[in-house]
């Protein structure tokens, strides 16, 4: 029985999530900086984002007003009183050696996100319930110089830009999540999914989580079967796409079984996780134990939202992805099954933008499901960041349906269109992959075909039809393929007078 | 001394309209005063003369080309070295801060290059506006224009030295606790804090962020209120910037009548351990507005007795986060030797950097918010706080203006307290009610005290964006003293060594 | 009320990033006691059902349009920093782990 087989049998895991996603505004949360990502370092920066000696913050409309939907579509209640508060520690990435976030009165409160996900009984929805979903402000960004590894430890000194520093971060945090035995890792990643989906529908963040913008610690604690308390927690950072939240959560529980079953106590403490290994591993303690002191920011005013903007935002959210994907898989065609594959890809809203383009909903799957996510997987990323746009995919598609690539071309220009080598049209010129149906062309090639296979010729022209394909197979071999072979084939006949 | 120097604000502004004088020549013989006689005062810790003269060149350009100026065009200002002004050092009164050029202007600054007024440097005050003497300064103590082993009242000392002694006829200063009030009594002159949120803290450098507020000094109530107005008004730069016309401190100032005004005396800020010479001038000035006609009534504010408590948890408290970020990393002073970790630099620039009232502070504050603590310290704080304003509402639905000495004592000696921060704090204890409350309140002189020869000030306190009532009744006083005095209280003062 | 050790000071000024010299805590401790005594005074006030005023102004939603404003010139921000490199600021090596 595997590690993981085994900690199941004896401990139930007791998973919480808490996840940050950047706000996609157009200016940081205080001041009128640009969050445009990929800037030239400290190119974004002012008096408040920098924390410059007199500067003060002013908060951005938009922050709130997405921080109230996202609580909103997350069935939260949303405060009728909430402030932003101070968290007081020293970082040098944080140019206050404050953080503007939130504490006791957060913005919205006590909700809940349903995941489906599949189980040796079927198909099973979980409910994660939300704790809080609270607005705060990033930080700046490090790089870490000298030292082998390029990670804080053993590095010589760091850089610091600001740049990210003041975009406005929300934070959601789930209550713990019980009762998911074996399935934590996959209810997690499913939990993650879905918060994805449903912040890409509200249009509030790139929720890109290999640029940062959506970023996860998971927190997780295992409880022996049986028992009624909970064991101690251990919060892992770092961990940062879909893939590493199944498996940070898998070999937590491996390893905290692990020290459970030597006898030894879990510690509380933060843990990283590593891309490389797939495992997680112990911070370095802290200096300073922590003690944020936290008070009521002085500098900012309260937030009251009045009812009446609350509602106009409640009627204004988008359909719910859940909801959303229900009705599109029947509007497709797609089964249960086909649509969730879909989902956790992330490719709903790329089929439904490929299908816009007129492409039918059975080939916008194929091409984004099959083709597109075996080069996502390849490269380690998400569907979405993929260098191909959905009207990339929908002009492929509508040239394999004009006969003006072969599936093995198409094949071959959604290589190149993801090498960064332009728009198909552009690649189809560039590399001269088009199929050869223009007539004239291929004359030259017919007869030079007929011409070396004379025998079959005489019999085509006796009326042996079905020996057409020995000089179909020849036009084919010399034009390289890119030869329509129906159309050779009614070429050759008719230059033979079939 | 050099006439120009001894004119008020509003006569300068008379002068230069008229064109009888330039702005250019107003700036040098207020420079030159400053050159010849500030080694003495130690008032400033920057003097910006290619600056100054550059600014009054631009305003007398302005009036050649007849291009509309304000009435305060090219009269000087000493500007408190807490606000920020764009390529100019601002260093708070700190080491940490040494060699900092701000690159933007604050509001305060904005403001008073639109209008034209030339400022002639950066003046001396305690260490992030933390003292009540100016002795807290990193770099050297100010001294008490009226008598040079003085102190001249803190944090905001250097302006009201400056302007005690004709280096400048405007001063502005910030008040968190009393930093423009106190050092505008103990030097003679005027000084007024506006209404919370009256005039914009962006650029000002924070010590408590809830209570700080920039504020103008002059010799007359009439030039403070034409400050005062330049100063004040609406910033979206500032999140606690209050929405609302400025009140007409001008006009108020220049009415001189106090007929049928309700005024209260705060009962519990007098008494035992008030010097008698600041209580016999005081008394003489409630007569005095009786006299002309007011009602004068006792009232109490019974919660004033907390106030100096909450106030020194609560600065402390919101100092410890606002100076968090002096940690040598962006700016500023750093302590390195090269081995050193980011912690350690943190540690050590902030050791050297900051003076011990800084340090103390510091601790308090973290002291007082840590989990434990925070409940019956911070907590407990604002919450008496707003017991402290509900009685000052209270008070203000009986009588227009409330009265009290802006500080139990005159001047005291250098280094008289500054090993023992409790007598410092007393200093305070007149004017932390309105700050704690974010309500407006000035001082005006009120004459010598018997004892000791030296400024005694009153304090008027108004109710919240009513400034204006508080210069009526400064206003007043000072006319009629002025009848009394044949001038006023600064002429008395003793002419500075040299200047003879 | 408590009073204030050598070591409660030793761990104010660390939590405050004060690098204390050990000859100056007793001082200190001396000093912030007499303080702490005094504010302690908060404490005898009756403030049952009383709300905190944590500022004066009693204005709430004061927000600004997600517009963006022209940013800082590097050259001046990076002018006054202790040290830069390739555009960015330069710090010593972190111990922390955040």
């Amino acid at each position: 029985m595997s590690t993981y087989d085994q900690a199941i049998k004896k401990y139930d895991p007791v998973l919480g999530l808490e996840t940050h996603v950047e706000l996609s505004t157009n200016s940081k949360m205080f001041c009128g900086c640009s969050t445009e990502f990929g800037a030239d370092p400290n190119k974004q920066t002012c008096p408040t984002c920098l924390g410059l000696p007199g500067s003060l913050p002013v908060a951005n409309a938009i922050g709130i007003e997405s921080t109230i939907r996202i609580g909103l579509a997350l069935n939260c209640s949303i405060a009728s009183y909430s402030r932003f508060a101070r968290k007081n520690y020293f970082y040098p990435d944080m140019p206050k050696d404050f953080q503007t976030s939130q504490y006791d009165e957060p913005l919205c409160s006590n909700g809940y996100l349903d995941v489906l996900v599949d189980t040796d009984e079927g198909t099973k929805t979980f409910r994660v319930e939300i704790e809080r979903v609270h607005l705060e402000e990033d930080t700046g960004k490090l790089t870490h110089a000298g030292g082998a590894t390029g990670r804080i430890h053993g590095a010589d000194y760091s850089l610091v830009d600001y740049n990210r520093a003041g975009i406005p971060l929300v934070e959601i945090v789930t209550k713990p999540v019980p009762d998911t035995g074996e399935y934590a890792p996959l209810v997690a990643k499913a939990y993650v999914t879905e918060l994805r989906d449903l912040l890409r529908g509200l249009n509030v963040s790139d929720v890109r989580m290999e640029e940062g913008s959506l970023r996860c610690d998971v927190n997780l604690s295992l409880t022996p079967k049986g028992s009624k308390t909970w064991g101690t927690r251990t919060e892992t950072k770092n961990v940062n796409s879909l893939r590493s939240v199944e498996r940070a959560i898998r070999s937590e529980i491996e390893r905290q079984s692990l020290e459970l079953d030597k006898g030894n106590k879990i510690k509380q403490e933060t843990r990283h996780f590593q891309e490389d290994t797939g495992t997680t591993r112990s911070g370095r303690s802290k200096v300073v134990a922590e003690e944020y002191r936290y008070f009521p920011e002085p500098d900012l005013v309260p937030i009251a939202p009045d009812k009446a903007w609350i509602e106009k935002l409640k009627k204004a959210l988008p359909e719910q992805p859940s909801i959303r994907r229900t009705r599109l898989a029947k509007e497709w065609g797609f089964t249960d099954l086909e649509m969730r594959d879909v989902a956790t890809l992330g490719g709903v809203d790329l089929i439904a933008q490929t299908i816009e383009q007129g492409t039918s909903p059975a080939s916008a799957r194929k091409w984004w499901a099959g083709e597109l996510s075996g080069h996502a997987s390849k490269a380690d990323l998400e569907l979405i960041d993929l260098k191909i746009t959905p009207t990339d995919v929908a002009r492929i598609d509508a040239l394999v349906n004009e006969g003006k690539l072969t599936d093995k071309l198409a094949r071959q220009v959604i290589e190149a269109v993801l090498n960064g080598e332009g728009n198909p049209d552009e690649v189809i010129k560039k590399r001269n992959l088009a199929v050869v149906s223009d007539d004239s062309a291929l004359i030259p090639a017919i007869e030079a075909a007929i011409a070396a296979n004379p025998d079959a010729a005489a019999k085509i022209r006796e009326g042996k039809v079905q020996v057409v394909g020995v000089i179909v197979g020849a036009v084919m071999k010399t034009t390289g393929g890119s030869a329509d072979a129906a159309k050779v084939r009614e070429l050759v006949l008719k230059t033979l007078g079939q | 001394m050099s006439d120009l120097t001894k004119l008020s604000a509003v006569e300068l502004s008379g002068e230069l309209s008229k064109g009888s004088v330039s702005a250019v020549e107003v700036t040098k013989a207020h420079l030159d005063r400053i050159n010849s006689l500030d080694k003495s005062v130690q008032s400033f810790l920057h003097v910006d003369n290619a600056g100054a003269l550059k600014q009054a060149e631009e305003v007398d350009k302005n009036r050649k080309e007849n291009k509309k100026v304000s009435a305060l065009a090219g009269v000087p200002l000493a500007l408190k070295d807490v606000l920020t002004q764009k390529g100019i050092p601002t260093t708070c009164g700190s080491k940490i801060l040494e060699g900092w050029i701000p690159p933007y202007d604050s509001t305060v600054v904005k403001n008073l290059k639109n209008a034209g007024i030339v400022i002639l440097g950066k003046t001396n005050m305690d260490e992030f506006a933390m003292g009540s003497s100016t002795e807290n300064s990193a770099y050297f103590p100010t001294k008490n224009p009226w008598d040079l082993t003085k102190i001249p009242g803190g944090s905001s000392g250097g302006s009201s030295a400056a302007v005690s002694a004709f280096f400048a006829p405007l001063g502005i200063g910030t008040d968190t606790g009393g930093s423009i009030r106190q050092p505008a009594a103990v030097t003679g002159i005027v000084g007024a804090k506006p209404s919370y949120g009256g005039v914009s803290r962006f650029g000002l450098v924070a010590f408590a962020s809830s209570l700080d507020q920039a504020g103008p000094f002059a010799r007359t109530v009439l030039d403070c209120a034409m400050l005062h107005e330049v100063m004040a008004g609406h910033d979206p730069l500032d999140s606690t910037s209050i929405n609302q016309p400025v009140p007409d401190v001008v006009k108020a100032a220049q009415l001189q009548d106090v007929k049928g005004m309700k005024i209260g005396i705060i009962k519990e800020l007098g008494g035992d351990g008030w010097q008698n010479g600041v209580l016999n001038r005081f008394n003489e000035s409630v007569e005095l507005l009786k006299s002309m006609g007011a009602q004068v009534k006792e009232i109490s504010i019974p919660h004033s007795l907390y106030a100096l408590a909450t106030y020194y948890l609560i600065a402390p408290s919101e100092a410890s986060s606002n100076l968090a970020r002096f940690d040598g990393m962006r700016y500023g002073l750093r302590v390195d030797d090269g081995n050193l970790s980011a912690e350690e630099v943190m540690n050590k620039t902030r050791e050297k950097g900051f003076g011990k009232e800084v340090k103390r502070r510091i601790m308090i504050g973290t002291y007082a918010l840590s989990s434990g603590y925070y409940d019956a310290y911070y907590a407990q704080a604002q919450k008496v706080r707003a017991l402290i304003a509900q009685d000052l509402t209270n008070a203000f639905k009986e009588v227009d203006v409330l009265i009290s000495p802006t500080s139990p004592t005159t001047a005291w000696g250098l280094g008289e307290r500054v090993n023992d921060p409790m007598a410092m704090y007393l200093a305070d204890l007149a004017t932390l009610p309105p700050s704690l409350a974010g309500i407006p309140a000035m001082s005006v002189p009120i004459g010598l005290a018997d004892e000791d020869k030296l400024p005694v000030g009153l304090q008027i306190i108004a109710p919240f964006m009513n400034d204006d009532r508080m210069y009526r009744v400064g206003g007043a006083i000072e006319a009629s003293l002025k009848t009394k005095w044949n001038g006023l209280l600064i002429d008395q003062a003793p002419a500075l060594g040299g200047a003879k | 009320m408590s009073r204030i050790t050598r070591e409660e000071v030793a761990k104010l000024a660390e939590l405050a990033r004060l690098d204390l010299p050990e000859s100056e805590l007793d001082e200190y401790a001396k000093q912030l006691e007499i303080i702490l005594e005094s504010v302690a005074k908060v404490g005898e006030v009756s403030t049952k059902d009383v709300k905190p005023m944590s500022h004066a102004t009693g204005l709430v939603n004061v927000f600004r349009e997600d517009v963006t404003k022209e940013s800082l010139s590097r050259d001046e921000i990076l002018r006054s920093a202790p040290a830069t490199e390739d555009d960015r600021f330069r710090v010593p090596r972190i111990l922390d782990e955040e």
